[in-house]
């Protein structure tokens, strides 16, 4: 175990070392150890590396660290933010795994229901990856989660960059009771007033966060956003239906051109993204 | 001044009012240990240790059904720090265990029967050498197919040399041809709970120079854990000794055997102590669940609501093994139609053998699985009538004198009418637009997705009985004794406290008896004559029974000699804080004068009336004595979410006395609360024979924002003269209830038909197509 105190120390550790893994809160880490999944031959402990602990500005962006805890996300002054990442950080789970787990774990691990997940899908945010030699690279969070783009041997999230959108932003997920729980699905969803454009995701279904382009463009221009931003109030609905159809679409045409319905669990998971969809929508408008 | 005075003594007998006795039966006496307990110093099996001790592990079979070909330990044994590999070929006495049924071997030797049944054990210097070693054993695998679900059972090859059926009961009672004015059905489905303590399993082994071993464990039935492995281990009883350490939670049966009797035999083959400690992950596949239960019911009623005839078809899984499931059996038919005078009933009770994993003793077990279906049945009897739910409940309660469909005439108090109006009469909790400054606390939870818009409340009804004590002609018995020595007492029972509060209840007897505030409790080992398991409200009744006989024969002998010094009979003279004073108050002495160095030692066994087993046709006096719970259930649903939150949960409660009412309503609420978890998350999911997320994320046990406010609105007293004080057990009863009250409150929010528990989103979600 090595305790690095600066980014470029701890890609140093990594490089020298290759069979090291990087441990930051270890809520899902030392997990996989304990129970026997996971034997590290080494580990490099990111919690001294102050410098990813905090968040910056930069040209009308967020800078965030990848080492800010869950904890420390869902404060107010992080809120007035980021809104959705503070919702999703203060969903995240009881509070000894907030005060541990952190941004940059919840990525790196990439769990379907990692709740930070959608927010970052939603708010296009790009990952600062440091490596080797001081390098710096820049991945969108969407191609690391698809595999697009996977980080090399030696590297690690740095930082997050997030536009500062200045604007309502929403982050609602159905877990199936009232204490903690893992997400059954959740939707992030962000306004831009700016480019008069409604960005979401839905999380928790797929093994990454499902982007609705068509239903986000659809319901943009349905939006007056001279006149506070009003709405029809079919169209949340509309929403709904169209967001949950394109991420839980039906199955496919049988021969005789019927379409066979949805087993019952999955109907069930469409009418609930459809629901939150629609609510996160209207508390965003509203 | 003396105005001062007095107000001050009104003031001072007004605290006594409220905060009752300090001592004795009736007080609030907190438990000797929760100081330890409070500040994590309190010893658990997991915190033992030996000097040179070994690391345990266990390999368990990966399939749920499959032959042994065969079982290659060469790779493991060669591994540097293993000491010693035990199969079944290393058990050298009885090769069998299981509680109730024998059925079950120490390890698989021919066929595996579900998913984690132990194949052998290792014993090395580290634990993780252990668990590196147990992978090491080549296990050559046929798979076959297994047999899930219960229903094909029947059917299917024999799974066991005992066959598929471990118990059918076809109870039939009255005129099978009585018929109705109205006639409801329903099948319902209840899933496998698991009683996931707290602290998983763990133990020490410490082999003995005689060739015997002592068993450092948790266990909840010492004597019984002592016999099974003296058998197994083909020693005689008192060379194996069970001492039973601090119990981490125990709701069920405790530390399965199936950890126990490897850790012996290893001790035994090394000659060195043996410690292991399951991960959460081998807890969850070493010890017995809930018996999932499959109900078919149907019930005939006048048109007043009055119940005429119950027919069902009850089926329990039994997993791979018979365990207690005769047990569960026994209680689910025999209440099959509740706490309701039911003149004709025919039920049909199956037991059956599946390549699950095996079932067996949870509070309230077979109980719990029936009441779910009779109170479903019941609101849609009310449906069918137009009768309001609570209303078409009370047409139809037992009270005392009335029979139970197996012939048994309830001769306990039954007081199940007042508990059910106490319950239905106690004011319903505010609505959030009455109280617009609280915060409401929506289903989903802080930061969850509720939307105020969507959320209906619904209120049910929940009407639970279980018996107590062991069923069928089970020999109830316990011993205790009592000693008192320089005005301290001890008491010795091997009742084991699971933290059911049966050692503060010991304490809190003999201090009433005795009139001595000392009392010390000494921890269990099998030295000790037996006291029996823990469950079923036993040790209250039973143990607590011989503690008091045992502190009565103490009494005697320490005011015998006085009483014929002061020519008056022992129950003239009374004992408090220390001091003997004849009732006129003219006679007094201090106990340690008394005793005059004296040490008495008394002891004594309780052992209730006889019981007999259910006959072919279910009937027969199985129980000793029952008692009776009443849950009114509130809930918010999100009925577009189906999610689902408790907001109240109302409990009236037979308990004949209350003996500690703080202790008293720790255990109802810790009742109520498992309960909770039945109907909403807790469900062992098993595809295909597979124990699926055996962890505390994928298996959610209620956390403080999922339990509900519980409210304690009636505590009914009446004394069952049959029991030691009048006092009935208290834990189970709201177990059985609960689940069936917030099922119940659930259809009443979302008119959904609400039959599987734990109940699923998807049933709680009202669609308008």
């Amino acid at each position: 175990m090595t305790l690095p105190t600066t980014l470029d120390e701890a890609v140093a550790a990594l490089t020298a070392m290759p069979a090291a893994v990087p441990v930051a809160g270890g809520t899902d880490l030392m997990a996989a150890v304990n129970s026997g999944q996971l034997r590290p031959a080494a580990l490099v402990g990111l919690g001294k590396i102050s410098e990813i602990r905090g968040w910056q500005y930069l040209d009308g962006h967020a800078l965030l660290g990848a080492g800010l805890t869950h904890a420390r996300m869902g404060r107010p002054d992080f809120a007035a933010l980021i809104p959705a990442l503070a919702a999703a950080a203060r969903a995240a789970g009881p509070p000894h795994i907030r005060n541990a787990g952190t941004l940059g774990g919840n990525i790196a691990s990439a769990a379907p229901t990692g709740d930070a997940l959608p927010v970052l899908a939603a708010l296009e945010a790009t990952l600062i990856v440091a490596g080797p030699g001081g390098a710096r690279r820049e991945v969108p969070v969407s191609h690391l989660l698809a595999g697009m783009d996977v980080l090399r041997p030696g590297e690690l999230i740095g930082y997050v960059r997030v536009p500062l959108l200045h604007a309502p932003q929403v982050f609602l997920k159905a877990t199936g009771r009232t204490g903690p729980g893992r997400a059954v699905a959740s939707v992030a969803l962000v306004l831009d007033p700016a480019r008069r454009g409604v960005r979401c995701a839905v999380g928790a279904i797929a093994p990454m966060p499902l982007r609705p382009l068509e239903a986000e463009q659809w319901v943009a221009q349905l939006i007056d956003w001279d006149n506070n931003r009003a709405i029809v109030p079919e169209a949340l609905s509309a929403f709904g239906e169209y967001v949950a159809a394109a991420c839980i679409p039906d199955a496919a045409r049988g021969e005789d051109g019927t379409v066979p319905p949805l087993p019952p669990a999955v109907l069930h998971l469409r009418r609930t993204v459809a629901a939150l969809a629609r609510r996160a929508l209207g508390r965003a408008l509203s | 001044m003396s105005n001062e005075a007095a107000t001050v003594q009104t003031a001072d007998a007004a605290t006594e009012e409220e905060t009752g006795p300090r001592r004795g039966l009736g007080a609030s006496l907190p438990a000797a240990d929760a100081r330890a307990k409070t500040e994590g110093t309190f010893p658990y099996a997991a915190d033992l240790w030996a000097e040179g001790l070994l690391w345990a592990a266990v390999l368990r079979s990966p399939h749920p059904h499959a032959r042994i070909k065969s079982i290659d330990t060469t790779h493991a044994r060669e591994m540097p720090g293993v000491r010693a590999v035990v199969t079944h070929e290393d058990v050298p006495g009885t090769p069998v265990l299981g509680r109730g049924t024998a059925d079950r071997p120490v390890f698989a030797s021919e066929v595996v029967r579900h998913h984690g049944e132990p194949l052998a054990a290792v014993a090395a210097d580290h634990p993780d050498t252990a668990r590196m070693a147990a992978a090491a054993v080549i296990v050559e695998y046929e798979v076959l197919d297994p047999v899930t679900d219960p229903e094909q059972a029947f059917e299917a090859e024999p799974l066991h040399p005992d066959g598929n059926l471990v118990r059918h009961i076809p109870l039939r009672h009255g005129d099978a041809d009585a018929v109705g004015e109205v006639v409801v059905e329903g099948l319902y489905r209840i899933g496998r709970q698991d009683p996931a303590p707290i602290g998983a399993e763990a133990g020490l082994a410490v082999p003995r120079p005689d060739g015997g071993v002592e068993l450092y464990l948790a266990s909840t039935d010492p004597h019984g854990d002592r016999d099974t492995a003296a058998a197994a281990f083909g020693l005689q009883q008192d060379q194996v000794k069970i001492v039973v350490t601090g119990v981490p939670g125990a709701t069920a049966d405790r530390e399965d055997q199936s950890f126990q009797l490897p850790l012996g035999l290893l001790a035994l083959k090394t000659g060195c102590p043996v410690k292991l400690a399951a991960t959460r992950e081998e807890s969850f596949l070493g010890h017995t669940h809930r018996h999932p239960t499959l109900l078919r019911y149907r019930h005939h009623a006048d048109a007043e609501g009055k119940l005429v005839k119950v027919e069902a078809q009850i089926l329990l899984d039994a997993g791979a093994y018979a365990g207690t499931s005769s047990d569960a059996l026994a209680a689910a038919v025999a209440f099959a139609c509740g706490p309701y005078v039911v003149p004709n009933a025919f039920i049909e009770g199956w037991a059956v053998r599946t390549n699950n994993p095996p079932s067996g003793h949870v509070r309230g077990e077979g109980a719990m699985q029936v009441c779910a279906a009779y109170e479903a049945q019941m609101d849609k009897l009310a449906k069918k009538l137009g009768l309001d739910p609570a209303e078409v409940r009370l047409r139809n309660v037992m009270a005392t004198g009335d029979v139970l469909p197996t012939g048994q005439t309830v001769t306990c108090p039954a007081p199940v009418a007042e508990l059910l109006e106490a319950v239905r009469d106690f004011p319903l909790p505010p609505l959030p637009k009455d109280t617009p400054e609280d915060e409401w606390l929506l289903p989903g939870g802080p930061e969850g997705a509720g939307e105020p818009a969507a959320v209906r409340r619904g209120v049910g009804y929940g009407l639970g009985m279980v018996h107590m004590l062991g069923a069928e002609g089970a020999d109830e018995v316990s011993t205790a004794t009592v000693r008192v020595q320089n005005g301290v007492a001890t008491v010795l029972c091997a009742a084991v406290e699971t933290g059911q509060g049966f050692s503060t209840l010991a304490r809190q007897i003999v201090q009433e008896t005795l009139g001595i505030d000392e009392v010390h409790v000494v921890p269990v080992d099998t030295d000790q004559p037996p006291a029996g398991a823990g469950c079923r409200g036993r040790h209250t009744w039973v143990s607590g029974g011989a503690v008091e006989r045992a502190a009565k024969m103490v009494r005697t002998q320490l005011l015998q000699p006085l009483a014929h010094k002061f020519g008056m009979s022992t129950e003239l003279l009374q004992i408090t804080d220390g001091k003997i004073t004849s009732y006129d108050g003219v006679l007094s002495t201090t106990v340690t004068e008394a005793m005059d160095g004296k040490e008495l030692w008394a002891t004594a066994q309780c052992r209730p009336h006889p019981t007999e087993p259910l006959d072919d046709t279910g009937q027969g006096d199985a129980f000793v004595g029952m008692a009776f719970c009443a849950i009114r259930a509130v809930v918010d649903v999100d009925i577009e979410l189906g999610s689902v939150r408790v907001v109240e949960l109302a409990v009236a409660q037979d308990v004949g006395r209350v003996l500690n009412p703080a202790q008293l309503a720790a255990r109802i609420e810790a009742g109520v609360t498992q309960g909770l978890g039945a109907a909403l998350t807790e469900n062992l999911r098993t595809p295909r024979g597979l124990i699926r997320h055996p962890d505390l994320t994928g298996y959610a046990l209620p956390t403080a924002l999922d339990a509900p406010d519980i409210r304690i609105v009636k505590l009914v007293e009446e004394r069952d003269v049959v029991a030691p004080f009048g006092a009935k057990a208290v834990s189970a009863a709201p177990v059985v209830a609960s689940p069936a009250a917030i099922a119940s409150a659930v259809r009443a929010a979302t008119g959904r038909p609400v039959n599987r528990l734990p109940i699923r989103p998807q049933a709680a979600v009202v669609t308008s197509n």
